[in-house]
């Protein structure tokens, strides 16, 4: 993993020699954990060790669920309930494992919101931004599964409305449905096999982000400041940067404690608030409940999903030429997925040679409205499609693909960067020597950044 | 903070808007449980009343089939004597399989289910109910005031209006406080309905508390320990932010002051 120069790992003992002649592990390790890092690093970058805790926190925790879970209709929710009540501890394993998803996702929004403002996706990280692109629709994909283990109401209605999209597709799509849950309605088989892959790819989402991890060290970070580390030797390098341990570690690792505070306190005092209620009743195919909901991170996608009926234009202009092949379930299934394929497609969407959003006047405003437009999309999936709601997701849809497929684009062309600092040591430096400036008094000569 | 005001202007606007759903028609008022909180405790006296409502009124039609018995005595819940709880276990009858007869259960047993066909299950319906909403879909009241099973229970035992309708050879009763505003149950509680040994007040109103807490605990029968190891984790992880964050600063202190210097440096002869 280099990239970067620095000092890397001499063996010195005898065991040491012989170990690494034969696996040059410790080397890699050391590579890795002593990797320079830019100084200027600002508390948003903090979300990637807070990540890779959920993931080992939801694979121990749900390792030891999996001892205790039955995977069959008859029995899965009153094995989750054998779990609260019986097994030692299994309260608690139930309801990290439950809240630790919601971290999970808490956690992953932000550090790609960070990656969206810095421009972190831009030359040479797009393959980095990638393989994040592909943790994050594992996790999806886990999530939706995992929520439907406990075999509550919601789970089963949320399975049977989420398969059904698939059944949209025209032609193969009620085959692939029936396929896809290994019967004509969500059951048994689709509790295995679901039980199944929630359990595999984690273990998936880990290779991606080794490789995750692999591509940005082979880059190097990106900084708040966009301007890239000096690499002309290693005494240059040492001006811009700090070795991940001790500096990084230490301050990540505060981070993240701070962060458990929160998590333990909801865990602890309210572990149902982010739950539904419904999913405490047992599924029944025969009653469906009033308001189907899927958890809470997916709330912008289902708000997407629902939004394109079939009186909207671009549904009907679409049936038209398609030759009402693509009806207004199928245009919200494509605009669902979309959604998601145009964010990962950001590196070449982004026309602007300026990677920091802090240089970017007119970049700004629009990406703090398309962070306004995400809590806007989560809040209108959550309401029932009816009344003033679908025009709200509506207009939130329209500006998530105006934003990704216009507006980045030409911001490009029409905006005027500010001035960018030289150096990723000049930003660390500003941003010290700014703080002591103004405790002290007179304030030396006004910088333009930040 | 500008964001922030946007978003609230926003969902005034949809507030005022018709053709706003509001979740849940019925209005539920707030009852004051001594469970509620970081915290909130249950009360073991009121726990012992509730499994007494529970026996003598609601066990009529309801049951309670992820329950263990035996968990009556466990700390942290009514807390039993064994003896009682054996006692009590042995009044209800189950089918065992092997001796091909039906037996008296055990503490190992778990309450019978519901002998009604329509009666739900009641093991989990405090935490299968919400109380509160909103505002606006958000879900932020609950953070304050909590979910609201508890309370939306109590109301539906407490809000019988006195009307009976019958409706395809079933009777529904006035109920302001369940959905749509009609409900199969009969009024369950009245005034004296249960004699407590403690000579507590038995008024209609708080049987329904008292039977609401013990259902309460029936949801969640470890919600002490749980609330006792949020305690110790947060109380734990406070002090090791403290420690961490201490840390942190001493080891960025030396290159925090080279860059004040550095900048400081670079600023003097551009003055
Ligand atoms: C005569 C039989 C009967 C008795 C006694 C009875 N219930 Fe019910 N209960 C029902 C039936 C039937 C329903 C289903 C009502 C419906 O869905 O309309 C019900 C429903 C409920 C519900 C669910 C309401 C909802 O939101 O779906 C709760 C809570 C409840 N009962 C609590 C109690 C409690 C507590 C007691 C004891 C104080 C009790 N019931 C006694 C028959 C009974």
């Amino acid at each position: 993993m280099s990239g970067i120069p620095h000092d890397h790992y001499e063996p010195k003992t005898g065991i040491e020699k012989w170990v690494e002649s034969r696996l040059p592990i410790i080397g890699l390790i050391y590579g890795t954990i002593m990797i320079p890092t830019p100084r200027n690093l600002n508390w948003m970058w903090i979300w990637g060790i807070v990540l890779a805790f959920c993931l080992g926190l939801q694979i121990v925790t749900g390792i030891v669920l999996v001892m205790h879970y039955t995977p069959h209709v008859d029995l899965a929710f009153a094995s989750v309930e054998h779990i609260m009540r019986d097994v030692n501890g299994g309260h608690m394993l139930r309801y990290l494992h439950a809240n630790g998803a919601s971290l999970f996702f808490v956690a992953v929004y932000l550090h790609i919101f960070r990656g969206l403002f810095y421009g972190s996706y831009k030359a040479p990280r797009e393959i980095t931004w990638i393989i994040g692109m592909l943790i994050y629709l594992c996790m999806m994909g886990t999530a939706f599964m995992g929520y439907v283990l406990p075999w509550g109401q919601m789970s089963f209605w949320g399975a049977t409305v989420i398969t059904g999209l698939f059944g949209a597709i025209p032609w193969i799509g009620p085959d692939l449905q029936t396929w896809l849950l290994g019967g004509p309605a969500v059951g048994n088989a689709t509790l295995n096999r679901f039980f199944s892959l929630h359990y595999l790819l984690p273990f998936v989402i880990a290779g991606l982000v080794i490789v995750h991890i692999w591509a940005f060290h082979s880059t190097g970070n990106n900084n708040p400041s966009g301007v890239p580390v000096r690499t002309t030797d290693k005494e240059v390098v040492k001006k811009d940067t700090l070795p991940f341990w001790p500096y990084f570690v230490i301050k990540d690792l505060f981070a993240l404690a701070v962060v458990l505070v929160v998590f333990f306190a909801i865990v602890g005092f309210m572990p149902n608030y982010l739950g539904h209620p419904d999913n405490y009743i047992e599924a029944n195919p025969l009653a469906t409940p009033a308001h189907i909901v899927p958890e809470w991170y997916f709330l912008p996608f289902y708000a997407i999903l629902r939004c394109f009926t079939a009186d909207v234009w671009v549904v009907q202009f679409a049936s038209w030429i398609s030759f009402g092949i693509i009806d207004a379930k199928f245009f919200g299934v494509l605009a669902m997925f979309g959604a998601i394929i145009v964010m990962a497609l950001v590196p070449w969407l982004d026309t602007s040679s300026v990677r920091s959003g802090r240089y970017r006047p007119m970049f700004k405003g629009f990406f703090y409205v398309f962070c306004l437009d995400f809590v806007v999309l989560t809040w209108a999936g959550a309401m029932p499609a009816e009344g003033i709601y679908p025009i709200i997701a509506l207009i939130g849809s329209t500006y998530w693909f105006a934003y990704f497929l216009v507006i980045l684009p030409l911001l490009g062309i029409f905006e005027t960067p500010l001035p960018q600092v030289a150096t990723v040591e000049e930003d660390f430096n500003d941003h010290y020597g700014k703080a002591k400036a103004s405790k002290t008094g007179p304030k030396p000569v006004p910088t333009p950044a930040e | 903070m500008l964001r922030k005001l946007t978003l609230a202007a926003l969902l005034a606007g949809a507030a005022a808007l018709p053709g706003h759903a509001a979740e849940g028609t019925a209005h539920i008022h707030d009852v004051d449980f001594s469970f509620e909180g970081p915290f909130g405790t249950y009360d073991k006296m009121q726990l012992q009343r509730g499994l007494q409502v529970y026996t003598e009124v609601c066990a009529a039609c309801h049951g309670l089939k992820f329950v263990p018995l035996r968990t009556l005595a466990d700390p942290g819940g009514p807390e039993l004597p064994e003896d009682q709880v054996r006692a009590y276990a042995g009044q209800f009858e189950i089918f065992d399989e092997e001796l091909d007869d039906f037996r008296p259960r055990l503490e190992t047993d778990h309450f019978p289910e519901s002998s009604m066909e329509n009666a739900p299950d009641l093991s989990l319906m405090t935490k299968a109910r919400a109380g509160f909403h909103g505002p606006l879909g958000t879900g932020l009241n609950q953070l304050f005031n909590g979910i609201g099973g508890p309370e939306y229970m109590v109301n539906i035992l407490t809000s019988y209006t006195g009307e009976e309708k019958e409706q395809a050879g079933t009777l529904f009763y006035g109920n302001t406080a369940f959905p749509g505003g009609w409900i199969a149950m009969p009024p369950p509680l009245s005034d004296d309905l249960v004699e407590y040994a403690d000579g507590h007040d038995a008024d209609a109103h708080h049987l329904a508390e008292d039977v609401t807490a013990f259902l309460m605990w029936t949801a969640e029968p470890k919600m002490m320990a749980r609330k006792e190891a949020g305690f110790t984790a947060v109380i734990f992880l406070v002090m090791l932010s403290v420690l961490l964050y201490l840390t942190n600063k001493r080891l960025w202190a030396p290159y925090k002051a080279a860059a004040r210097k550095a900048k400081a440096a670079a600023d003097t002869p551009a003055e």
